[in-house]
């Protein structure tokens, strides 16, 4: 309690905690529904394609926060209107979106004159800069994100299940699953000032997959995610603090090990369960 | 007895492909029809035609007395289970779960579903999985998951049920079982059945009529009369030999 008193004194730290826990929990309910619709490469490719739209706010002196979560969300829900009605697989649509992006950002990047220090906090994160802005940025992204899933959870959650049986049912598969996307979109780009556009793709991948790793049912697998994302999030921070390690690498080595751990808990659990079961 | 399903003339295109040309026929109330033809034939693409998954280019096609335009009228007094492969085999759903996953309609988006858990409960008790209900659908055998699946199709109370290779991967008792419960609710609930497979000798044994198509329309009629016709050696593009002893019938390749 006192290394984290210690560590609450300064005004960023306490602006850093609290995004840690923003971007945590709004990663981590993301992170459900990517694992359950296998969209993990989306966040990489998302992520990397961000870049091209960062860089050219830097470029048209424009806020890069704004034409990055553009470029990302146009890009999430491109990928599924492509897949959808060019029967292209979304992987291969991601693929050729993440290398675009890619080379737009290091092409306009190479035009740059001089030193952007902003640049460089969305490339690897900067999670001890946050300010009050970003802050109530982030907080509205969580609660637009929040409000979306918990209003339309159970018809999200089918989709995910079988999309064909949910668009047979007759839901309005199309732009619910667009509305998930343009979600995830908006996710990577907020989290990007966190961890950066080469790491954001681990907090929207791990808190799901340890989830999924251990649970076998949709509430504890949602919970799970929300505790490995907030715990990621949280202990990351910690281990910045007191060695020299960036922030968003620690919060994703954090992640890491909590997922390996899980991996390595797995069979005690599934053992645990089967003398459980009546004969 | 009226026809369910009428279809006349029916085309459907597929990213600028036809897939399907001419398809006529119809599917009579109460009865069991079985959708036939080899891999490739268009069998899924029927189905989900009738779905309205999948736009008709050419030809008419009524579904309870619906055109196919219209299909939102009566979308809930359709049941329909897909092929196994199309979802995760993983997911974290219980049996419960996966039930009442077929509850959801536009209808229900931003509402409480009333009296879930009590239709859930009546829709597993069709298919004798009530005690299933809390458990883990990953936990269940393939035949355990197939009639899970079933009491989804069934929990809005439809008087139609379309049903895709519902016994693909599952060994033979457990096929059989899942035929005579399908002969259940046909018989006891006056359920229309449609069935696509392509295992023909079970859907044969089990329908009242067969469909033969093979991108076209081959034959329909009785399975009797359809197991006989050339028109089913040229759908498969095989010589079928279906020698009858004692009602029995052997199946062999030339």
């Amino acid at each position: 309690m006192l290394a984290l008193s210690d560590m609450l004194a300064y005004g960023f730290m306490q602006r850093a905690l609290l995004a840690a826990l923003l971007v945590g929990t709004l990663c981590s309910t993301v992170s459900f529904f990517v694992v359950l619709k296998r969209l993990s490469f989306l966040g990489a490719g998302i992520s990397h394609t961000a870049l091209g739209g960062i860089a050219l706010g830097l470029v048209a002196n424009i806020d890069p926060v704004l034409t990055g979560t553009i470029f990302a969300v146009g890009t999430s829900m491109s990928t599924g209107y492509i897949a959808r009605i060019g029967k292209i697989s979304e992987d291969t649509i991601i693929g050729i979106f993440y290398a675009s992006g890619m080379a737009l950002g290091i092409a306009l990047i190479s035009t740059f004159k001089g030193y952007y220090p902003e640049l460089f906090g969305l490339l690897f994160g900067n999670i001890l800069s946050v300010s009050v802005r970003d802050l109530i940025l982030m907080s509205l992204a969580l609660g637009i994100i929040l409000l979306f899933v918990s209003l339309f959870f159970k018809e999200l959650l089918a989709i995910c299940f079988d999309e064909e049986m949910a668009e047979a049912g007759g839901l309005p598969v199309g732009p619910l699953y667009m509305g998930l996307l343009a979600a995830i979109g908006l996710t990577i780009m907020v989290s990007i000032q966190l961890v950066g556009v080469v790491l954001v793709a681990a907090l929207i991948v791990i808190p799901g997959a340890t989830a999924y790793r251990l649970s076998k049912n949709y509430r504890s697998m949602l919970v799970l995610s929300l505790t490995v994302g907030l715990a990621g999030s949280f202990g990351g921070l910690m281990v910045s603090y007191y060695y020299p390690v960036p922030p968003g690498a620690a919060i994703v080595l954090v992640l890491a090990v909590v997922f390996a751990g899980a991996m390595a808990v797995k069979p005690l659990l599934e053992r645990y369960r089967r003398n459980r079961l009546p004969l | 007895m009226e026809d369910l399903i009428k279809a006349e003339g029916l085309g459907v295109s597929l990213a600028g492909k036809a897939v399907l040309e001419g398809i006529t026929f119809s599917a009579r109330s109460g009865e069991m029809t079985g959708i036939i033809g080899p891999n490739g034939a268009g069998k899924t693409t029927l189905l989900r035609a009738i779905l309205g998954l999948v736009p008709v280019r050419t030809g008419n096609l009524t579904v309870i007395g619906v055109p196919i335009a219209r299909l939102k009228e009566i979308r809930p007094k359709i049941g329909y289970m897909p092929q196994r492969q199309s979802f995760e085999r993983r997911f974290p759903l219980l049996a419960a779960d996966v039930v009442a996953t077929g509850l959801l309609a536009p209808g229900t988006i931003l509402r409480r579903l009333n009296d879930k858990d009590k239709i859930v409960t009546e829709a597993l008790q069709f298919v004798g999985m009530e005690y299933y209900r809390r458990r883990p659908f990953q936990d269940l055998s393939g035949g355990e998951q197939q009639r899970i699946l079933l009491a989804r199709s069934l929990v809005r109370r439809p008087v139609m049920l379309l049903l895709d290779e519902p016994n693909a991967g599952l060994d033979f008792p457990a096929q059989q079982m899942f035929i005579e419960l399908l002969q259940k609710l046909k018989v006891e609930n006056g359920l229309t059945i449609i069935l696509v497979s392509h295992d023909l000798i079970s859907v044969a044994s089990a329908a009242d009529q067969l469909v033969c198509i093979n991108r076209t329309m081959h034959i329909h009629g009785r399975p009797a009369d359809v197991m006989r016709s050339p028109h089913l050696d040229e759908a498969y593009r095989c010589q079928f030999d279906f020698l009858s002893t004692g009602g029995d019938k052997e199946r062999c390749w030339h």
